[in-house]
């Protein structure tokens, strides 16, 4: 628990600082939208046991509604990211409402199916220039006042945003309501038979969740300034589960590890293939930047073979097993 | 002309056509995931993948080994079911313990590995694959021209969902695989070798898939992401018609199929989105789905 903390503190810490070492703020701000984005799926997979796989629905449409904002509509940036979240949390509440009528491995293939039926509808609708997607959205100004087209200003808007929606995740997770979810998950007939509403505690997860995504995706609409169908596909779907799985399913650390671990792969997965061909000498990895599908189905095989417990699972059963306690 | 609802009789027949080839694609799939989620209880992602294997193995087949429509017919179909079998003895079997959403991201991982490799290796570019000797042209019906090759899918793929439904159904062999799929413990204690059962299950289940991607080679471009779109909406199939009977899966496929063609001809714009918002009124009025049971 205090372990925890102190170890967040010192994240806050050096992501704070990261700009002055050189670190590129565009870059960061992505892992940070995307650290968001999974630690708002595992609040559902790993807290309500429920595994969406349509969650790019979120962040897709939540980026498209804060780009037509911005840059159609002119609104100041604070109610155009508002209008993202409350858009995802709206929609959360209609594919949740559905998804939530069956369980296991129907309500994944349910959110699957509803995310694919938006993807088409975004895919055919004119607001959102199809395979162009929405482009040069303005970043604004905050608060009127300070603009936002500097990148550090930028980078510490998101950063405490994204503080934010974290400690908002944990107060959630260490809530009564945080309790019941836990409950609802191991044993949901227990839970109800006690006199607990287990659709109405899955419903509001899944809302929540929803709308954390959706800051994800306003966020990063407003960092990258566009808005594209790649958002709202299914690849990114998976995308977000593998981050939470590598990170660990059900720590509040697990999913900003593993979103810090893909994105950074996804970006440096070109130079870390030229190193490998040049280290041994096959000249097929100088062709890794192209088969980042490869190299994604790849960690996921060996992810749910033998790493199932994530980087942080992993991290702490070590720390457990050197203090000699029992494993959990 | 004759029309129905001031569209003409031909253009709606030939719709209702393609929407039984497309059908028959879903009934062929849905069957599958079906069979194997009767055994294994994990959703088979992987599906879409094997199928796009299949016509890729058969355009593999002609373009570098002159082997023509009728020996990859049969080979492609084995070939993914050999190369099934050993994904399930290798990897997927050591997940049954576990939560059976392991398995779904497990076979997740292996569509992106597949379909990313194919991707690699013959990019992204729909291959053509023509129609056999046999079955080109068409026939005049009088009332609309059927083409010849459209029937020939819906036929194969209705005879193979036929004998399906009768292995499993009036066979001993298919009454040992229903004793599995209700009590698995129970069925080894009579001894029957039930892991072996489940392993020739699965690869029968994605040499279904591979048929279907031979069958759909002629008429569909053949490319490495052919199967992902389809594998989703298979999925929606399967939630309408829940996974619980045989039958069940193959007639939900075809009604599908026909739902999206009619309204391809009414509609257009809603064609790629229909079965999805049938999901979803099913979802309302009766959960379980048209033929499943609540469990």
């Amino acid at each position: 628990m205090n372990a925890r903390h102190i170890g967040f503190g010192v994240l806050v810490l050096l992501a704070i600082a990261l700009p002055f070492f050189g670190a590129y703020p565009v870059f960061v701000m992505q892992v940070l939208c995307f650290a968001l984005f999974a630690s708002a799926f595992n609040l559902l997979l790993g807290f309500a046991g429920l595994l969406s796989f349509g969650h790019a629905a979120f962040l897709g449409s939540a980026a498209y509604c804060t780009g037509y904002a911005l840059r159609e509509l002119g609104w100041p940036t604070e109610a155009g990211l508002l209008l993202g979240v409350v858009a995802a949390g709206a929609l959360g509440f209609v594919i949740g409402s559905l998804a939530i009528r069956r369980s296991g491995i129907y309500f994944a293939m349910i959110t699957l199916a509803l995310a694919q039926m938006l993807y088409f509808i975004f895919l055919q609708a004119p607001f959102t220039h199809g395979e162009d997607g929405l482009q040069g959205i303005p970043r604004g100004h905050l608060l009127g006042v300070i603009s936002l087209e500097n990148d550090l200003a930028l980078y510490y808007l998101v950063l405490a945003i994204f503080v934010g929606a974290y400690l908002l995740i944990e107060r959630i997770v260490h809530s009564p309501f945080g309790q019941l979810l836990l409950a609802v998950r191991d044993n949901e007939a227990r839970a109800v038979s006690l006199g607990y509403a287990a659709d109405r505690i899955k419903l509001l997860a899944f809302v929540l969740s929803a709308a954390l995504a959706g800051l994800a995706g306003a966020l990063k609409a407003l960092v990258l300034g566009f808005a594209s169908l790649t958002d709202a596909h299914w690849s990114t779907s998976g995308l977000v589960i593998l981050m939470v799985l590598v990170g660990g399913v059900g720590s509040l650390l697990g999913p900003l590890v593993g979103a810090l671990i893909i994105v950074g792969l996804e970006n440096k997965i070109g130079d870390i293939g030229a190193a490998l061909a040049e280290m041994t000498g096959i000249s097929w990895f100088s062709g890794l930047g192209e088969a980042v599908t490869i190299v994604t189905g790849l960690i996921f095989v060996v992810c749910v073979m033998a790493f199932r417990r994530g980087v942080i699972g992993e991290w702490t059963a070590w720390l457990q097993r050197r203090r000699g306690g029992l494993p959990s | 002309m004759t029309t129905v609802f001031g569209v003409p009789v031909a253009a709606l027949a030939a719709q209702l056509l393609l929407g039984l080839v497309n059908g028959s694609f879903y009934a062929l799939l849905s069957l599958g995931l079906a069979v194997i989620f009767g055994l294994l209880n994990i959703i088979n992602f992987s599906h879409g993948a094997l199928y796009m294997m299949g016509a890729m193995l058969a355009w593999i087949g002609s373009e570098y080994f002159g082997l023509g429509y009728w020996p990859m017919l049969i080979l492609a179909p084995l070939l993914v079911g050999i190369f099934g079998i050993l994904f399930e003895r290798l990897l997927l079997r050591h997940l049954y313990g576990l939560d059976h959403l392991y398995g779904l991201l497990l076979t997740f991982g292996a569509t992106l590995l597949i379909e990313g490799t194919f991707r690699s290796f013959y990019g992204v570019s729909g291959q053509p694959y023509p129609v056999p000797e046999l079955l080109r042209g068409s026939a005049d019906l009088g009332f609309m021209v059927l083409p010849i090759y459209r029937a020939w899918v819906v036929a194969v793929s209705l005879g193979v969902c036929l004998a399906t439904w009768f292995v499993i159904e009036r066979t001993s062999l298919g009454a040992r695989l229903r004793a599995g799929t209700e009590n698995a413990p129970l069925t080894k204690a009579f001894g029957i070798n039930v892991p072996r059962m489940i392993t020739l299950t699965y690869g029968f289940g994605v040499a279904l898939a591979a048929l279907a991607g031979v069958l759909a080679a002629p008429v569909l471009q053949v490319q490495p992401l052919m199967g992902s779109n389809l594998i989703i909406v298979v999925f929606a199939v399967v939630v309408i018609g829940g996974m619980g009977s045989i039958a069940g899966s193959i007639a939900t496929g075809l009604l599908l199929g026909v739902v999206e063609g009619l309204t391809r001809v009414f509609y257009p714009q809603a064609s790629s989105t229909v079965v999805f918002v049938v999901m979803a009124i099913v979802l309302l009025v009766r959960p379980a789905g048209l033929f499943g049971r609540e469990q």
